[in-house]
């Protein structure tokens, strides 16, 4: 009798889009980090592409941040949140075909938009940039995702939900929201659309969905790998699990008005500038919360960070999330916006969290995932991990040292007034004095795409070696 | 600003949607007893690891389950 009952229940994973996932992030990584490095140069050295109008920087800068956002990122949040809801709640993926469908769509979307970026079909909206029937697209696998995951949450078998399923589920429905309402456009061909917003009723819009994209695309999806990866591989559980909850509870009722902090000094009404100063802010307090809550999963076992290459990506991301949810708020107070707003600050700030932040999280739980999808329990080589850690690290540091000093140069300059009022500089000697720094920063994107190009090569030979197999669901234990 | 006419009525109705769901999540008892819960991620794996080891190194998807399940029905409970 039992056995019949239990013959009812699944008891394998679905892990075949896990898998996909995880494998699509490296290579989207690869291929956005090329782009980017690529348009770093351009910007030392404008000729570089030889005036091809479909490797121009305007046309190569938006495929570089969709690809490192969306392909890379997004294809590692899809590869995560389907192992994470899966073990957590220890039932296999809801609709599977389904959970086959957002992968195949979501590359179908990558893939388009690689073919209409550099061809200039574009809607001029930062980080939504993709015309109307991608954005149909997306909007789709988008749902089915949201379908699948909250499926599988809801016929979990473990009563009680980990924060990690948390932290996922906002990012799922907030992206949803989001993406909905900021691409609503009017279709006039097949290729072009125009916003259903105008003016600054539209960059109001516009910085509503890009600053909460970075809230719960590149925070939240990503803090759900962390509170699931880094208790994973330190073998302990989260420092302060209630904290977790707070964490999570606090983050996502403060994001959603820090968005007009990007439009400081423009048209945008003063009272609503100040409101999202005032919000950005208040983000500081959740955001370190969490951070320490992270890092002090170690505390006791601090020997593990110079042991183990992967708890050094974990970690080390969570000391660029507490740097940048810093850095962030005091971007965000007006004054000091007045110097770095336009400026390569803004860049810096940006890369110390997406190469820092997102990318180590990512980078680290994609170490601890990949093995394990193949059947083995480490990567193919050690060693290549800490060396990809250490020449992605100083990669970092040279990028954002670089902006730092670029931006706040720039902003120094730009604001220098003779006695008479006249500018001392002009823009150009502005350029000038920048240059080195943007030398400097192709150095430092060089280092970080030679760590993923080892990571490619590290994850190639895990693959070779390793053996597909089908993960058991365990015994089930009652809450 | 007639943007803010959209913006400001979807933004409370989202955070009115999160209240509902953390009064869900609050009254279903999702917080109660939290201090076990950070633990347990760590030890589901274990019940994994041990149901994998009787057949570790069989490649087939369908055979290994009986042999799995045999393992769950005999283990410990987890309880």
């Amino acid at each position: 009798m039992a056995t019949d009952k239990l013959a009812a229940v699944p008891v394998t994973y679905t892990d075949d889009t896990v898998r996909g996932f995880a494998l699509a992030a490296v290579l989207w990584g690869l291929v956005g980090m090329l782009v980017g490095v690529v348009i770093a140069a351009q910007l030392a050295f404008p000729d570089l592409t030889y005036g091809i109008p479909w490797l121009s920087y305007g046309r190569l800068r938006p495929l570089h941040t969709n690809a490192v956002i969306f392909a890379f990122g997004g294809c590692a949040l899809f590869a995560t949140s389907y192992h994470v809801v899966q073990r957590t709640c220890q039932v296999p993926l809801f609709l599977p075909a389904l959970a086959k469908f957002t992968f195949w769509g979501w590359q179908a979307v990558i893939v388009l938009a690689a073919l209409t970026l550099p061809l200039g079909y574009t809607s001029g909206k930062e980080y939504a940039e993709l015309e109307w029937p991608i954005d149909v697209l997306i909007a789709v696998v988008w749902v089915s995702y949201a379908v699948v995951f909250f499926g599988t949450l809801g016929t979990r078998r473990v009563r009680h939900i980990y924060v990690a399923n948390w932290f996922f589920g906002s990012f799922i429905i907030a992206v949803a929201v989001l993406h909905i309402v900021n691409s609503a456009a009017m279709p006039v061909s097949f290729w072009k659309s125009y916003s259903a917003y105008a003016g600054v009723q539209d960059a109001m819009v516009q910085w509503w969905y890009g600053h909460n994209a970075v809230g719960f695309f590149l925070t939240a999806g990503f803090l759900g790998m962390m509170y699931y990866y880094i208790p994973k591989q330190a073998e302990r559980p989260v420092y302060s699990y209630r904290l977790s909850i707070v964490h999570f509870w606090a983050l996502i009722f403060t994001y959603m008005w820090a968005g007009p902090h990007h439009l400081h000094y423009t048209a945008l009404p003063d009272w609503a500038q100040s409101i999202g100063m005032l919000f950005s802010l208040v983000l500081l307090a959740p955001s370190w919360g969490g951070m320490i809550n992270g890092m002090m999963t170690l505390s006791g076992a601090w020997h593990k960070l110079r042991d183990d290459p992967i708890l050094k990506f974990l970690i080390v991301a969570l000391s660029f999330y507490g740097m940048s949810t810093f850095e962030g708020p005091m971007m965000s107070i007006k004054t000091v916006n007045a110097l770095s707003h336009y400026t390569d600050w803004t860049v810096g700030h940006v890369h110390s969290g997406a190469l820092g932040w997102v990318g180590f999280i990512t980078m680290g739980s994609l170490y601890y995932l990949i093995p394990r999808m193949f059947g083995r329990t480490t990567m193919h080589s050690v060693p290549a991990i800490n060396l990809h850690f250490w020449i992605a690290t100083l990669g970092i540091v040279l990028y954002i040292a670089a902006m730092w000093i670029a931006g706040v140069m720039q902003g120094l300059m730009w604001r220098a007034l003779n006695p008479d009022g006249t500018l001392v500089y002009t823009f150009v000697e502005g350029v000038k004095a920048t240059w080195p720094f943007y030398v400097i920063r192709l150095a430092g994107g060089l280092l970080y795409l030679g760590g993923m190009v080892l990571m490619a090569w590290n994850v190639v030979m895990t693959v070779r070696s390793g053996q597909v197999q089908a993960a058991p669901i365990p015994r089930l234990v009652h809450a | 600003m007639d943007i803010l006419y959209l913006l400001i009525p979807m933004s409370a109705l989202l955070v009115l949607g999160i209240l509902l769901v953390f009064a869900w999540a609050l009254h279903s008892g999702q917080f109660d007893d939290l201090s076990r819960q950070g633990q347990r991620i760590l030890d589901a794996d274990e019940a994994f690891d041990r149901a994998q080891g009787p057949q570790a190194g069989a490649g087939q998807e369908s055979g290994p389950m009986n042999t799995s399940l045999a393992t769950r029905t005999g283990g410990p409970d987890g309880h």
